[in-house]
């Protein structure tokens, strides 16, 4: 993840992977931003010739959803939801919290909503989520973090 | 001796609070004992607040141990888990626990009894008995069941499901489709998701059902992209399901012809609207069509698609298996049936329970959930996402009724409901219903994507008490533009939980505390 550019072999395997559809285009987008963390010029200009569309569609469909990063992300992603129900518990505190615990390797976003509201606040670290995390927990989590500055 | 069964939760809540780390703790003080132990993944009973919970199989009894920390595991161990011993954490057989036998469990009945993943065990359990009754009885008996059952669309909008079919199954074209909505993304709301994670073999049958009655042979579920152990749970039991032949050509000799494509959506929530959602499944950006045409008739690809939430085909195969007046003759008025409540936020006893419509609000929070987690007084629930109301706690006795709820300037929705302590700025929460609203609309039209912006403004404006009583009145005015002239419900409902908060608990603004 999160070098400055996006193989193009790899980006070329994940548009046969489904059959160079182009109505798979936001398919093939959630695939590469799971592989390489997020969508680059090239990555739009080379999807756009594949998929036989233009370059402005591609674009488009990309700054539309939020889960595609036009930047590289750090080494890990932080999720911590903003909805109500981890409001009612606390979550506006621990996001503060947050943007102050999390180091510079580390991508904090928001969400909306991890499904979990009934363990309440809920944080998702590199694609887990975990629940019932107050600051101590949050640290906890962090901490545990491989490689971490 | 046969291997003892403990059943560990695979669900995203349950694994949120160390379910994982509970089952492999297991395997290793069972590995260091020599004790010879089967665990089982099953999906969650739904009493969150109980996670991560452990089961025993003792005999036929299924003995809980609640809340389980894998430091727990070696004392367990010690006091005899295996054969159901006494500890502090054990609450007992599962089938006493009040919480769970007191639910009409009709849409989740296999959602904790089964191993999720296994198809042997979903077989062993009705699995898709109601899609052979279905090709023996045709796709009109289908139809006439589920519109008997009075069964509505469980997403939020509770559109009566049997007409949508019966529109679909009547219209002419070489293609049709059905479109399972799994973008769950109203706050508060994870019941699809515990349906999922829990019986996926269930919405497999529930979809390929669909398709028979209507006359469509492929399938496409849309999940949140969020839901990444759901994704990994279902594309699982798609492939098994195909690999034993209940999925694709020919199923089981039967002649019928069904597929299932699972698509990941990518953060947006207004791709839970149906019409948006059918965009995005044609890999565009996720804007809201005009209606009409209505998806029924001119869907994904322009085909007639049958468009439905998870639990809304969930609760078919049993109205299939046991017929639509058993099911209709749960709930009251014109709700008829079940919905799985999902208890959420500030309670002390979160989680799932399925009941027949017309419980109240007080039952579900007082009963059920135990009140506030804070232990402080109850101040606001939001009942449906987001863009639902905000209620007092004078108003906990209203039955959960469709209509009843829309008496009172409310919606059920998805029936996710959020509790909010004495501590709650209330303004706050009204901005942000705005701000969401401002971040989530597509765009499409002007009330829902430029109203939310200045809507945050005005709220901003009457948290710092500037001319109060001016904005005040722009506040209630643009609610009713966004209300009156937006094209989906997203800015046609933002107001719901602003006005809400104007009407009940309008001292917040007037305190000016942020």
């Amino acid at each position: 993840m999160s070098a400055n550019s996006i193989d193009k072999a790899s980006v070329s395997d994940i548009v046969d992977r489904f059959g160079s559809r182009p109505e798979m285009l936001v398919q093939i987008l959630q695939s590469i931003v799971q592989v390489h963390g997020w969508i680059s010029e090239d990555v739009i200009r080379q999807l756009a010739s594949d998929l036989n569309l233009s370059r402005a569609d591609v674009h488009g469909v990309v700054e539309y959803y939020h889960d595609f990063r036009t930047s590289p992300p750090g080494k890990h992603i932080v999720k911590v939801c903003q909805a109500e129900a981890c409001q009612a518990m606390g979550s506006r505190e621990l996001t503060s919290h947050a943007e102050q615990a999390v180091g510079k390797d580390t991508t904090l976003e928001d969400v909306y909503c991890l499904g979990n509201c009934a363990c309440a606040p809920a944080v998702m670290v590199n694609g887990r989520t975990h629940g019932r995390v107050d600051a101590e927990r949050f640290d906890t989590l962090i901490g545990a973090l491989e490689g971490r500055d | 001796m046969a291997a003892v069964k403990i059943y560990v939760p695979r669900d995203t809540t349950a694994v949120s609070v160390g379910a994982d780390d509970v089952a492999l703790a297991i395997a290793q003080a069972a590995k260091a004992r020599s004790a010879q132990i089967e665990i089982v993944r099953n999906g969650s009973w739904g009493a969150c607040w109980l996670e991560p919970m452990v089961e025993v199989l003792v005999g036929e009894q299924r003995i809980a141990y609640g809340n389980v920390a894998p430091e727990d595991v070696p004392g367990l161990f010690d006091a005899g888990l295996l054969e159901g011993g006494e500890h502090e954490k054990r609450l007992g057989p599962v089938n006493e626990i009040d919480y769970l036998i007191s639910q009409d469990r009709w849409t989740f009945w296999r959602v904790g009894l089964t191993e999720s993943l296994s198809l042997d065990d979903f077989l062993a359990h009705q699995g898709f008995k109601a899609l052979q009754k279905a090709w023996e009885t045709g796709p009109d008996a289908v139809i006439e069941a589920v519109t008997q059952s009075g069964l509505r669309g469980r997403g939020g909008a509770g559109f009566p499901t049997g007409i949508k079919w019966r529109t679909v199954a009547d219209t002419e074209a070489d293609q049709k489709y059905i479109a399972c909505n799994a973008d769950e993304g109203d706050s508060g709301t994870f019941s699809d998701r515990m349906l999922m994670e829990g019986d996926p073999f269930g919405l497999i049958e529930a979809l390929a059902i669909a398709g028979f009655a209507v006359g469509a042979d492929k399938g496409y579920i849309y999940l949140r992209s969020e839901y990444a152990l759901t994704h990994t749970i279902l594309s699982r039991a798609i492939d098994t399901a195909r690999d034993a032949g209940w999925l694709g050509e020919n199923i089981q000799g039967s002649g019928f012809d069904f597929d299932i494509e699972l698509h990941l959506g990518a953060g947006s929530y207004v791709c839970g609207e149906e019409t948006a959602m059918l965009e995005s499944l044609e890999g565009k950006k996720g804007i809201v069509r005009y209606k009409p045409p209505l998806p029924a008739i001119e869907g994904l690809f322009g085909k007639p698609t049958v468009v439905n939430n998870v639990v809304t085909l969930a609760s078919v195969p049993n109205i299939v298996n046991l017929g639509g007046e058993r099911y209709a003759d749960m709930g009251v008025n014109r709700s008829k049936g079940t919905l799985a409540f999902q208890l959420a936020g500030n309670i002390r006893r979160g989680g799932l329970v399925e009941k027949a419509f017309g419980i109240t609000l007080r039952e579900l929070i007082e009963g059920y959930g135990g009140g506030t987690a804070s232990g402080r007084p109850l101040k606001a629930v939001q009942v449906g996402g987001p863009l639902g109301a905000y209620l007092t706690a004078d108003q906990l006795d209203t039955p959960l009724d469709y209509e009843a709820f829309v008496d009172i300037g409310a919606l059920i929705g998805h029936g996710g409901i959020v509790v909010f302590d004495d501590t709650a700025n209330m303004a706050l929460q009204a901005r942000f219903a705005m701000e969401f609203c401002a971040i989530e609309s597509c765009g499409k039209c002007t009330p829902c994507r430029i109203g939310s912006t200045r809507g945050v403004e005005v709220i901003d404006r009457l948290i710092g008490g500037e001319n109060r009583e001016e904005n005040y009145d722009l506040l209630v005015e643009l609610c009713d533009t966004m209300e009156d002239a937006s094209l989906c419900a997203m800015g046609g409902m933002t107001p719901y939980p602003v006005r809400s908060v104007l009407r009940h608990f309008a001292e917040d603004f007037a305190e000016g505390k942020q």
